[in-house]
């Protein structure tokens, strides 16, 4: 069952008629002024409920698990009862922090790693293609490692290569304006080039607006003839669904 | 019918006694309990107040101490309530003096007054009521109605001793200490005697840090450092009945470690001075003279909903009423033109960014 209005939202990102993320990287910013949680929330309901075998590893760094559970309840997913089928795979890392000397903070990051591919192995092998791993905020992640942006990459780097190792998909959110400032921001810079998909939540040039939440740009990156595929809409958020319009076209 | 009116019922109950148990703490929309912020305006504006389990960032004015008005405020509110207070400070080696500097309650006979003179201020300006805005009246309408939940403050009246003397009120100064390390070792003590495991509140705890990353602070050049604890602070507040409340300057911070701190508050305000002698802006805006600055509502925490809240105007201007109550109203350009009532606080707010561009909001 899906919603009308999310119909735009799926066609954008390549999701209507069956069509997934698998052995895709997807990769959505967003602003202070707008969040862009809300598409990880979309495509989390997308997985589960477009495949019976799928399954969902979720790295969470900024929300807990009940705050998931209840949004996600409202639109129709119950991530309690994933994650007693062993769909949903939640590691909790709110609290992660490497201590700031040497070489420990990379075996922490290894850690979570590892953490994530015996996730994967242990899942039965028609389940194994159907994996999504979900990280809901990266730049926690160079926080957690104390500002070495080095040792992030590598962890995303390592992540990304789980798209053609199992087929997996690979979704992370990330914060665009953290960046702007930055002499090198080697991390948007290297995740918004090895993204397939990449989904920019904006606020609105005119300011907030009670019927507009905001506008997403969606690029998709074809191995054809078109290089890139561009959609470009506003979207409003209700509790239960996605309202999203190309511009002038809601009345 | 039975169901819809059971359904109404156990919907209200639940909610009374929420509020009749505990007179600190209202439950708020999505299973989330607000306390007050200690100003009547802001609960109004922020839906309730606070959400517990929130962090809250309030943007430091550089030429102004407007922030020190909220988190006085905040911090009164707490102890009125009987709430336990964690106050960490980085401008001050003497924490405990600050608590002399917070205000009282206003006495019931004054606030009779000041309701009455509120009244005649609207009669004046019936004809103009259109350029008021409905928030600006429905605050007015309430004030009797919470009293036990918010108070309104007196800050020319000093609160008393008792209340903040005994074990609710801890005090810390970060200004010597060379690292975060033992203050986020006090906040953690302190939150874990709210974890949220039980179903009712018992109580809920506040956290007040002023001036977190101020350059006197010996830590204020590790970034990283000072990112990671608000990181962990918010995760540890997440999980508990507690409201964090930090204020910093934005100014004095690399531009995208503000935006980093941005991204982790949950309600973001921020505090700006307004000049003296601007006759431009005097022109524009109707009761200039009373105002002590502009608090701007950039975000307001969404705890447990993917639902944005959308404010209907994000400027506020701060006023003290008889140099004694705080008020925060919507901000009235002077009814020149004919142009309907939700243009003025657009145009309002878009005249407070172009003045925000110079302070790197």
């Amino acid at each position: 069952m899906e919603h009308k209005e999310a119909n735009l939202l799926n066609e954008s990102l390549g999701l209507d008629s069956n069509n997934n993320f698998y052995g895709r990287f997807v990769l959505v910013e967003d602003t202070v002024d707008t969040s862009a949680a809300f598409v990880l929330h979309h495509i989390l309901n997308r997985t589960f409920s477009s495949h019976p075998s799928s399954s969902v590893i979720f790295l969470a760094l900024s929300n807990t698990f009940s705050h998931y559970d209840r949004i996600l309840r409202k639109i129709g997913c119950n991530l309690a009862a994933q994650r007693d089928n062993n769909r949903f795979f939640f590691i909790d890392l709110l609290m992660l922090q490497f201590p700031d000397e040497g070489k420990s903070k990379h075996n922490g990051f290894a850690a979570v790693f590892e953490k994530i591919e015996t996730l994967i192995k242990a899942l039965p092998q028609d389940n194994m293609k159907c994996v999504t791993i979900m990280i809901d905020d990266i730049s926690f992640l160079q926080l957690a490692a104390n500002g070495s942006s080095d040792h992030v990459l590598d962890f995303l780097h390592y992540c990304y290569t789980l798209t053609s190792e199992y087929g997996c998909a690979f979704v992370a959110l990330d914060h665009r304006d953290i960046y702007l400032n930055e002499d090198k921001p080697d991390i948007i810079l290297e995740m918004e080039h090895l993204a397939d998909v990449l989904v920019k939540a904006e606020p609105l040039a005119t300011g907030l607006a009670k019927d507009v939440h905001g506008q997403l740009m969606v690029f998709i990156k074809q191995h054809g003839i078109s290089p890139v595929k561009i959609h470009n809409f506003h979207f409003k958020i209700k509790e239960n669904s996605i309202e999203c319009f190309y511009p002038g076209t809601k009345i | 019918m039975a169901a819809t009116r059971s359904g109404v019922s156990s919907f209200s109950r639940s909610v009374s006694t929420g509020t009749s148990r505990n007179p600190g703490v209202k439950h708020g929309p999505n299973g989330t309990t607000f306390i007050s912020s200690g100003i009547p305006d802001l609960d109004k504006i922020l839906g309730g107040g606070y959400s517990l389990g929130s962090l809250v960032m309030i943007m430091e004015d550089a030429e102004a101490p407007h922030h020190m008005l909220l988190l006085r405020n905040f911090m009164s509110q707490g102890l009125l309530h009987k709430q336990p207070l964690l106050y960490a400070t980085s401008a001050s080696t003497d924490p405990k003096g600050f608590l002399g500097t917070l205000p009282a309650p206003a006495s019931p006979k004054e606030d009779k007054t000041r309701h009455l003179t509120n009244e005649k201020d609207l009669r004046i300006a019936w004809q103009y009521k259109k350029y008021f805005g409905d928030p600006q009246l429905s605050i007015n309408s309430n004030y009797g109605a919470h009293h036990d939940y918010c108070n309104d403050f007196d800050l020319r009246k000093p609160l008393e001793r008792h209340f903040y003397s005994g074990k609710n009120a801890d005090c810390v100064s970060i200004q010597d200490s060379p690292n975060l390390t033992s203050l986020q070792d006090q906040c953690a003590g302190f939150l874990s005697q709210f974890s949220r495991n039980e179903a009712n509140i018992s109580s809920a705890g506040r956290i007040a840090i002023q001036s977190f990353c101020s350059p006197q602070c010996k830590y204020a050049n590790m970034e990283w450092h000072m990112l990671s604890f608000i990181r962990s602070l918010k995760a540890m507040t997440r999980s508990s009945n507690a409201v964090v409340v930090v204020t910093f300057p934005p100014s004095l911070l690399s531009p995208s470690c503000s935006k980093r701190l941005q991204h982790m508050a949950d309600t973001l305000l921020s505090v700006r001075a307004i000049p003296d002698e601007d006759k431009e802006m005097a022109r524009l805006l109707t009761g200039y003279q009373d105002m002590v600055g502009l608090l701007n509502v950039h975000k307001v925490a969404r705890l447990n909903t993917q639902v944005p809240v959308i404010l209907e105007a994000t400027t506020f201007s701060i006023k003290l009423q008889k140099r004694r109550y705080l008020v925060l109203e919507c901000l009235n350009q002077a009814p020149v033109d004919g142009s309907s009532g939700s243009s003025y606080n657009t145009s309002g707010s878009c005249s407070g960014s172009t003045k925000a561009g110079s302070l790197d909001f």
